[in-house]
């Protein structure tokens, strides 16, 4: 059986390590090929970039040789997918390489879109990727005071991003010495401050008792820069000296290109994971048209049910589990306090007061990280 | 010409079905219908608040064994 898995970050690598474990004698003997097709040779740790926007990690840190991450015998090669023609059941590379398979993992994730709201780009700050995130600490470090607004984009990877940069950024400011100096103001789409119920039931009082100011029902319209105001598509606007952006997300391109899904979300059965309309095609991670946190540990969660189901049908010719839904997500509450939102299709979160306990275990994941990569926890 | 979609937010706890239908909007053109299914009792609520606010157009709002459908038509 051969096996291909398109894209070489949380969910694919994740997925790759535990089928070749549960299949290590299967590879062996040859009845099962795992071939691995990457755009890059590097693997990205991506939660790491909001510590590096202040100044907390080193991009660095973030990086690991992507070969050195995979279990012995999956085959690797930095060669991204161009062409998915799943009517022949087959891939073929940039470098003109042709693939055939017999079941599919499409893992290709999602990337921000900071062009898709006028003047955003050029005016606002961001950290999705290394150059922003290291530039907006630069910037960061040089502002002397002012009004920070922190603004919103839908669909956006990382959930809880909006708040930690906003509780991150309360203490960067106090820290240098500029607290009484900075007004932040956060903006959210719906109508509270977080997505999850019970997560903006803790968030908004710590808001308030930081004297942090938020509206809600805020979605980007537009940013003017030389007057330095963004609006919404809701009517109000607000003025900003300094603007921090989460900006909305679309998956990758290739995906829309091939007609797999609109902005590059690819339809998914939400327990399953295959994707609509074919059986031996399936979607991880960001890449899915689900509605749910795009995150890493929804990467993470997903891969595992689907590592347990591919082989599974590889040993007994069936899946044997669901994919229930769950997503865990870290939240800083600040440079030394945290706390966490565990979640699945039925069960909402109850997050905890933030502790400093929490906060540490964060600190060591972005080390344990690697080895849950290797699948090794 | 205008199309009908579905959004299928059932069980969403994040982002929410009032996200889903943001970003369901924000892709769709002037004149598609946008059907939301949702689980959560909020969303007859606050998805009729927002589309308000915007100025899209809300459509219909029935709920069948615990599932909240609500259909709206983007204006603008």
């Amino acid at each position: 059986m051969k096996i291909v898995i398109v894209g070489g970050g949380m969910g694919g690598t994740i997925l790759g390590n535990n089928l070749a474990r549960r299949l290590h004698h299967e590879l062996r003997t040859g009845k099962v090929r795992i071939t691995m097709l990457s755009a890059s040779d590097r693997h990205m740790y991506q939660p790491g970039l909001l510590y590096v926007a202040v100044g907390s990690m080193m991009p660095d840190e973030l990086y690991r040789d992507q070969a050195g991450l995979l279990e012995p015998g999956i085959v690797f090669h930095v060669d991204p997918v161009e062409n998915f023609m799943l009517d022949k059941r087959q891939v073929k590379t940039k470098s003109g390489a042709v693939h055939d398979y017999d079941v599919l993992v499409i893992a290709t994730g999602s990337r921000a879109v900071m062009d898709s709201i006028p003047g955003l780009a050029e005016n606002a700050e961001t950290f999705y990727t290394e150059e922003s995130a290291v530039r907006m600490l630069k910037r960061l470090r040089g502002f002397q005071g002012g009004r920070v607004v922190i603004t919103v984009g839908v669909p956006h990877k990382c959930p809880m991003a909006p708040l930690e940069i906003t509780f991150m950024l309360h203490d960067f400011f106090k820290e240098r010495g500029i607290g009484d100096k900075v007004q932040l103001h956060y903006t959210y789409p719906i109508g509270r401050v977080h997505s999850l119920e019970n997560v903006a039931k803790w968030a908004a009082p710590e808001f308030d008792r930081l004297g942090i100011t938020y509206e809600t029902l805020f979605n980007m319209k537009e940013v003017d820069g030389k007057t330095k105001t963004l609006t919404s598509e809701e009517g109000s606007s607000c003025k900003f000296d300094l603007l921090i952006a989460i900006p909305a997300h679309k998956g990758m391109e290739v995906v829309e290109k091939n007609g797999l899904g609109q902005n590059g979300w690819i339809p998914t059965n939400r327990t399953r994971l295959n994707m609509e309309g074919q059986e031996n095609v399936f979607v991880l991670g960001d890449t899915t048209n689900l509605p749910i946190s795009k995150a890493g540990s929804t990467a993470h969660f997903e891969a595992e049910a689907l590592g347990e189901n591919i082989a599974a049908m590889v040993k007994v010719g069936s899946p044997v589990r669901d994919y229930d839904g769950k997503v865990f997500c870290f939240i800083e509450a600040g440079k030394d306090r945290a706390t966490y939102a565990m979640f699945n299709y039925t069960t909402p979160p109850d997050p905890k007061a933030p502790t400093r306990a929490v906060h540490w275990f964060k600190v060591a994941y972005n080390k344990l990280y690697w080895a849950s990569a290797r699948g090794l926890l | 010409m205008a199309e009908k979609r579905k959004i299928d937010a059932r069980g969403s706890f994040c982002p929410g079905p009032l996200m889903e239908l943001i970003a369901g909007i924000k892709a769709a053109n002037v004149g598609d219908e946008l059907e939301v299914l949702s689980t959560d009792r909020g969303s007859a609520a606050d998805i009729p608040e927002w589309i308000k606010k915007v100025g899209h157009e809300l459509l219909t709002t029935t709920e069948e064994n615990g599932v909240w459908h609500i259909t709206v038509r983007k204006t603008k």
